[in-house]
């Protein structure tokens, strides 16, 4: 078997007993990468070079007894939203087509504590502003299951560069879903966490008061491993918690023997893919078979989420955008008189379609005389939303229900519609506005072979009970790569 | 003129709070150092960076606010203020608009008018922008961000003021209470204290306020007086000539003597402000507001009655000592070393008020040991120097501060006591001055002063005036 098949914790292990070395991981990762990317575009930057260097100084401090934890070795790939000091950080825009950070983001540097060898960034879309990775500057990324379709977004390379096996596990940030929908759409598995569990020091915002960091790897294991080292309480971001109870591999339990598992009933209505609710369905069954309770539930307000999550995340990213303005960093506009005029060109030139739809709708919303209208209200629906999940975590553990309406769309279907493109963050977005920990876990596939991903989501710092429950799904079924990764490592004797 | 106008006028004061570091980071407040050495990703905006508040501004806030009689909000957060300008590195500010730290007080003043209590609106707490430097060679701008995130006040009263004097006085009464409470220098020459001026004119009697401006750039108390007195002549000569004020920003020119529109209310911005989601709100609990209350220092007007209770001052002294919380302070200093408060008392008030007069200063900008002039004091006191000679010493201690003990050593100041030397020398000038002798012997009192005079300026100044005035009289009368 390919080591690149191989989970983040099982490398972990293998390096640690010697059996395979970093710097073998590393080469594999990266001939993955070149034999694929043609045709996925999972990254915008590849290290190779600096990855390789780190290779070898990671193995010593393995052999020295340094470094010790399950992920010392592991080479990932970080979404090109989080900083990373000296290497191009550019959220797949051209606004930040040349930008090299000063410093490293906290999650980032957990990592690189713990022995990460970082492969690359991964491309998005522009400034996690999508749901597809198709608003790119740098272009799509295309789904590994058929390079038709897209990966989903704001995490698309991420979820893509995972399932395609060009990296053993990668970082993603959602915002409304921009982790849990791609892994999803890429059949693999990923966890949004309880807002200000992971620091958001150098992640570049887009709705800072939404915005987290999380995992995205093959498995429940692994994800749990790496929230372990990413969590951490940061002084350095005023909206960390400190927490207690980051032990998340202790949850890796097959048992959900009494655990209650409500459905609600508003994620399986109108809109939702026939063939999706089937399997979301069936996984439910899964877990009831294994003792859970399960039942159905009405949630409500489902249908506010979208408008009060639109509003509230333009509102702050128009707010968080407007210091990319050619002054200090990043693109500049080649010719311009006086200061307004470059302000204005380089963010006309800057700037992609969906990231400039997004500045306009924020600011209008904060405009004098709007603002109580739809701000103030978008808040008011949030608070609302947050308490119609209270009432239900008090009846249920876990909620349970479809990660996204459909499967993978084909490339170009969505971008022409944006209303339609936000339709398909009904199921994430409320879980973000209401700072709850979010997980997406594949439970098969549809009739043209693309993955459907399950979401559950848990109680505000309650990562465990859905850590447990994911996993004791797992255990019941086997991870898939796609045919296009295995083909690939096959060719290349790998 | 046949209409009486009344001017109102609030004020929109800014004050640099004293902290070490910034408000939202751990870099130096400090001012000088080459430009952006005093940055970090978070004060010069850098993507993914966020702010993290600085206790210290709260607590400085807040103590303004009690000092000030302001209620205030326990629950208070922070606003992001959006527009676009290169010193402004995120191009949003944090301030804050919704829920202001302090609201509704109210601090008295005294003028020749009488005693009269001027409200406040509100205190927020805000960061400071960076600074732009034109670079005229090479034809470009650049940008110093080691200002940027200094801690602010913003002070804003309501328009309960009438006149220059009212403005002036509310300003000295903001400056010493936030001086006496270690929350800022206040200097305005320095920027660390900065108003601006909102004016309005209207008919005396007349219901309603008139159309006010914002006047900026004011650096001088005496620029805002001159500013205050110009802009209501302005808008008085408007008004008389059927014409409508406009509201807008008007920049003061203090060289000119004049103002001009910066801008008017029309292209006025829109901020959009909203709560910023970086920071969490500011919870200040029953039991913070009662540690900051307790650990509040003596403020001017328990000062004042010490000075006179304990160092048995003049009211007049201890209002001149106590007016600025430096002089109150090198006057403590001073005195804990030499006792003797009259006298230090009398240096500070005559000699250190001239030359500070002289050469346009105010009293933060002495940088002189206490000790120094302590020791003067003490010098005098044992006669070891006269108080002619004192004072230039006193002159060199408030200049460069020099170790007066040394200083009278080095330059051979110290009185002479060798009458044997002395009554030499005032024979000489008695011989050399026959017409002089005559006229005193003659009854001519005066013409004794003019020997003591000559042979003071025969002795360098370092004779005891007392001694030749004794000795000139009894050669005199031989």
């Amino acid at each position: 078997m390919s080591i690149l098949n191989l989970t983040a914790v099982e490398l972990g292990k293998k390096i640690k007993a010697g059996e395979v070395t970093v710097v073998e991981a590393t080469k594999a990762a990266l001939a993955q990468i070149q034999a694929l990317e043609p045709t996925l575009n999972s990254y915008v930057t590849v290290d190779a070079e600096g990855a390789m260097k780190r290779a070898e100084e990671v193995q010593k401090r393995i052999d020295d007894g340094t470094l010790t934890g399950p992920l010392a070795g592991v080479p990932v790939a970080i979404k090109d939203n989080m900083c990373t000091e000296g290497m191009l950080t550019t959220c797949s825009s051209r606004i930040l087509y040349n930008f090299k950070p000063t410093y490293t983001a906290e999650a980032v540097l957990n990592l690189e504590k713990a022995g990460a060898v970082i492969l690359g960034k991964t491309n998005m879309d522009e400034f996690a502003m999508g749901s597809t990775t198709e608003t790119s500057a740098f272009g799509e990324t295309r789904n590994p299951w058929n390079p038709e379709h897209v990966p989903g977004g704001s995490s698309g390379g991420s979820c893509a560069a995972v399932a395609a096996n060009e990296c053993f596990y990668a970082l993603g940030s959602d915002t409304g879903g921009s982790i849990r929908q791609p892994s999803s759409f890429c059949g693999v598995t990923g966890i949004k966490p309880t807002y200000g569990t992971v620091s958001r020091y150098g992640l570049i915002a887009y709705g800072s008061s939404l915005d987290q960091i999380g995992p995205i790897a093959k498995d429940v294991t692994d994800c749990a491993a790496i929230l372990e080292v990413i969590a951490s309480y940061d002084k350095k971001d005023s909206t960390s918690v400190k927490r207690e109870d980051l032990d998340f591999t202790s949850a890796l339990v097959d048992d959900v023997k009494g655990m209650r598992i409500g459905i609600p009933r508003d994620y399986f209505g109108e809109g939702l893919d026939p063939e999706v609710k089937k399997a979301v369905l069936q996984a439910a069954e899964v877990l009831r078979e294994k003792g859970a309770i399960v039942e159905e539930f009405d949630l409500s307000l489902v249908e506010y989420a979208i408008p009060a999550y639109y509003v509230i995340a333009s509102a702050e990213a128009s707010s968080n955008l407007s210091r990319f303005d050619g002054v200090k960093y990043g693109y500049r506009t080649k010719e311009y008189e006086g200061l307004h005029n470059m302000y204005k060109k380089s963010r006309s030139e800057g700037f992609g379609a969906e990231v400039k739809r997004r500045i306009m709708l924020g600011s209008f919303v904060l405009s004098s005389g709007y603002y109580d209208a739809y701000y103030l209200k978008a808040l008011r629906t949030k608070a609302l939303i947050k308490k119609a999940f209270d009432q239900a975590f008090e009846k249920y553990d876990v909620i349970l229900g479809p990660a996204a309406p459909s499967t993978a769309p084909k490339l170009g279907a969505s971008l022409s519609d944006p209303l339609q493109m936000y339709l398909g963050d009904i199921y994430t977005i409320s879980v973000n506005l209401a700072g709850l920990p979010g997980m997406t876990v594949p439970c098969g596939k549809d009739s043209k072979g693309l993955p459907i991903g399950l979401q559950l989501i848990g109680d505000c710092f309650q990562e465990k009970k859905i850590i447990r429950a994911g996993y004791a799904y797992e255990c019941s079924r086997s991870y898939e790569t796609p045919e296009l990764a295995v083909k690939a490592a096959e060719q290349e004797g790998r | 003129m046949s209409k009486q106008y009344e001017t109102v006028i609030g004020l929109e004061v800014h004050v640099e709070l004293a902290t070490k570091t910034k408000i939202f980071c751990g870099c130096s407040t400090a001012f000088g150092g080459a430009p952006n050495t005093h940055t970090c990703p978070v004060c010069t905006g850098m993507p993914g960076s966020l702010p993290v508040l600085n206790k210290q501004v709260v607590e400085y806030a807040l103590a303004v606010g009690l000092a000030t009689n302001c209620s205030i909000n326990q629950y208070c957060k922070f606003d992001r203020k959006n527009y676009f300008y290169p010193d402004n590195p995120q191009n949003y500010q944090i301030s804050q608009l919704y829920l202001p730290i302090c609201h509704d007080g109210w601090v008295e003043i005294e003028t020749a008018g009488g005693k009269k209590k001027i409200g406040i609106h509100e205190i927020h707490m805000e960061e400071d922008a960076g600074k732009l430097v034109h670079d005229e060679w090479e034809d470009c701008s650049l940008v110093d961000y080691n200002r940027s995130g200094v801690p602010l006040i913003e002070i804003v009263s309501e328009p309960d003021m009438r006149s220059a004097d009212e403005v002036i006085a509310y300003l000295e009464k903001l400056r010493l209470i936030i001086q006496y409470l270690g929350a800022s220098d206040c200097k305005l020459q320095e920027g660390s204290m900065r108003a601006d001026v909102n004016l309005s004119v209207r008919e005396v009697g007349a219901p309603a306020f008139g159309t006010r401006t914002e006047m900026k750039n004011l650096n001088s108390f005496k620029a805002i007086a001159r500013a205050i007195e110009g802009e209501r002549a302005r808008q008085i000569e408007l008004l008389e000539d059927g014409k409508n004020v406009i509201q807008e920003t008007r920049r003061w020119d203090d060289n000119k003597e004049a103002s001009h529109a910066m801008r008017s209310k029309e292209d006025a911005q829109d901020y959009r402000y909203f709560p910023d989601p970086d920071l969490v709100p500011v919870m200040i609990s029953d039991e913070w507001i009662a540690r900051v209350k307790a650990s509040q220092p003596e403020l001017r007007t328990e000062k004042l009655e010490r000075y006179q209770k304990e160092f048995g001052l003049p009211q007049y002294d201890a209002e001149i000592l106590t007016g600025s919380k430096h002089l109150a302070d090198i006057f403590e200093q001073t005195t804990a070393v030499c006792g003797k408060p009259k006298e230090v008392s009398n240096w500070l008030m005559t000699d250190a008020m001239r030359l500070l007069k002289e050469q346009e200063q105010e009293p933060e900008d002495m940088h002189f040991s206490p000790e120094h002039l302590a020791k003067l004091v003490e010098l005098v006191d044992k006669n070891v120097i006269n108080r002619t000679v004192a004072r230039t010493v006193f002159e060199e201690i408030f200049r460069h501060d020099v170790e007066p003990e040394a200083y009278v050593e080095e330059k051979g100041l110290k009185v002479v006591k060798d009458e044997g030397a002395l009554k030499t020398k005032i024979e000489e000038i008695i011989a050399a001055n026959p017409q002089s002798v005559a006229d005193f012997k003659a009854g001519k009192e005066k013409a004794m002063g003019f020997l003591v005079g000559q042979t003071m300026r025969a002795m360098k100044g370092k004779a005891d005036p007392a001694v030749v005035n004794t000795l000139v009289r009894e050669l005199l009368s031989r």
